[in-house]
């Protein structure tokens, strides 16, 4: 029987390796469940890496990924996803030829498709009224029936949080959801994230220092493929290596 | 090329559009000249050759050249049954229905590791085997002769009722069967949930990946459906015109479908059907007129990539019917 305080996600010894480039080296990290958790750190510090190997979109060459107590190393990205481990891309990544309800319905429609019959008939109100809660969630209501395409940027990437929403995450991984976005939709996507996290534990890349602060409690930083402090962001600002990597001193 | 809108005030004008096509090639038969009747009789088939293909490229974003395999097993699995063994139409129909998903199952299990170009070129390869292996075996299947079957194709039974096959009412009206059934059955997979998967990994892959999508089983799910709907077009194909060969595996008819598809309109469900309708067409009437006809197939094709990118159905949504599947 696991402990309460057992964490929702740990790994141990995780790597990665790119040919001769270690973008990630035996990083064992922990989060626990109801957390929202920033990672920072330079470019190519081996942020998306750890990511993706978190998600599974790639396989690491050492260590193991630990969810819920249970070792996921082996399964594949759409199983976690089942598993409520749900990412949205750092390049925004919708389908751009198909409408806005049709790219939420893609992700509701996983989740109700139980069974072989179900893949040929689904209850359409079901699906209709899912898409309508998590695009409403996001404001994006009123779009329902545009080509997601042709969204204004700002609004593509509410589209990737409405997918992510429609898929009932436990673990939502963020890479750069601020990245290109107006001040104020920065404001509206970090008070939407703080909504998001009363039912998901959150965990996301940012390189926006006040989009970190105003969501973060604990901050991971990495820096050459480790994490090199973890804290409040009291004692990471006082942290003597991470000024070192940002200040160069 | 937006296929997935599917709100349900389309239906029935999607159902009516397609019915009002069905309805159209059943009344033509009888004003067709005899000539004529007997070309859309073969279109029909090569169109349902064609529908198959289109779910695969059309739908799924894979690209193939190596269907004759699918065509030609259904072929070769009817034709040699009724040759050697004399089944009956209705059995020789499964089985050549059985060969293609059997084939399709297996092939897709290979060659669905790999994406785009190497895909291309991986299922050309099989089907080149397939190709090799019908000719290195011609004692069986009499290589690149091939077999007639001629007067062993026994007649469709309805209880005391018989209908021969070579009668040319019964093969257009079987054909259109086919066709209408293979046409209904694209409507219905492309606008039922798993479809709508398909239509995703066709635009983004990834993404479908990471909403928690099996891709590998639903591309799998995609060429199973259209090996059977080609492997049934072949076996279609032998029963109502006598002939197994070698020629229907060979490359050009891996092509065929392919050009067929694209002129029509790939990811269109009535797409298939026109672009074979204008393709033979277009051969058939150039044919009577200069021996360089492929000249002018090839610049029929050109002006069509040209002028009509997405194919003749294609430029049709794009411009006015923006709801057609």
């Amino acid at each position: 029987m696991a402990a309460i305080s057992a964490p929702l996600l740990e790994t141990v010894g995780l790597q990665r390796a790119f040919g001769g480039l270690q973008a990630v080296r035996s990083v064992n990290f922990r989060l626990d469940r109801g957390e929202i958790r920033a990672i920072i750190g330079p470019n190519g510090a081996g942020k998306t890496t750890l990511l993706n190997l978190i998600c599974g979109r790639l396989r690491p060459t050492a260590g193991r990924v630990v969810y819920k107590g249970q070792n996921i190393t082996a399964r594949p990205a759409h199983d976690r996803v089942a598993l409520g481990i749900v990412y949205t891309f750092q390049i925004v990544s919708v389908y751009r030829n198909l409408t806005v309800e049709e790219n939420v319905g893609l992700a509701v429609r996983r989740l109700l498709m139980q069974g072989p019959l179900h893949h040929f008939a689904i209850n359409p109100q079901a699906v209709a009224g899912r898409v309508h809660d998590a695009l409403h969630r996001v404001g994006l209501a009123a779009a329902k029936d545009q080509l997601a395409g042709y969204l204004p940027y700002g609004h593509q990437r509410l589209l990737e949080v409405a997918m992510a929403l429609a898929s009932a995450p436990q673990l939502l991984a963020l890479d750069e959801p601020t990245q290109g976005l107006a001040p104020d939709e920065i404001a509206g996507l970090v008070a939407l994230i703080r909504d998001i996290s009363k039912t998901a534990t959150i965990l996301l890349i940012e390189h926006n220092m006040q989009a970190v602060l105003d969501l973060s409690r604990r901050i991971t930083v990495m820096d050459n493929g480790s994490i090199i402090a973890e804290g409040t962001p009291a004692e990471i600002e006082a942290n003597a290596d991470v000024q070192r990597v940002y200040l160069g001193g | 090329m937006s296929g997935a809108a599917g709100a349900t005030p389309r239906a029935g004008r999607v159902f009516g559009l397609h019915l009002a096509v069905i309805a159209l090639l059943l009344g033509l038969q009888f004003l067709l000249p005899p000539f004529h009747h007997g070309m859309v009789a073969r279109i029909m088939i090569l169109a349902t050759y064609a529908i198959g293909y289109n779910l695969l490229l059309g739908y799924t974003g894979l690209m193939s050249l190596g269907h004759a395999m699918f065509f030609s097993a259904g072929m070769y699995a009817t034709g040699l049954a009724v040759y050697y063994r004399g089944v009956g139409t209705v059995e020789g129909l499964v089985l050549g229905l059985a060969a293609a998903i059997l084939l399709a199952v297996i092939i897709g299990l290979i060659t669905l590791r790999t994406t785009g170009v190497a895909f291309l070129i991986v299922t050309m390869m099989f089907a080149q085997v397939f190709f090799l292996t019908t000719l290195y075996f011609n004692a069986i299947t009499g290589g690149d002769q091939g077999l007639v079957l001629s007067g062993r194709v026994p007649p469709l039974r309805f209880g005391n009722w018989e209908v021969a096959l070579t009668h040319p009412a019964v093969k257009y009206n079987l054909a259109l069967a086919v066709l209408t059934v293979c046409l209904l059955l694209t409507l219905w997979v492309t606008r039922s949930p798993a479809g709508r998967v398909l239509i995703a990994i066709r635009e983004n892959a990834d993404r479908t990946r990471m909403l928690g999508y099996n891709v590998f089983n639903y591309k799998l799910l995609a060429l199973v459906l259209s090996g059977a709907v080609s492997g049934l077009a072949g076996s279609v194909w032998t029963l109502l015109f006598s002939y197994v060969g070698s020629s229907y595996a060979g490359i050009l008819y891996s092509i065929y479908p392919l050009l067929w598809t694209l002129l029509g309109g790939a990811g269109t469900v009535l797409g298939p059907l026109v672009g074979t309708g204008l393709m033979t067409y277009i051969v058939d009437l150039t044919s009577g007129l200069t021996d360089s006809y492929l000249l002018v197939v090839g610049a029929a094709l050109i002006l069509c990539i040209m002028w009509l990118p997405t194919g003749v159905m294609g430029g049709v949504r794009r411009r006015w019917w923006s709801w057609l599947p």
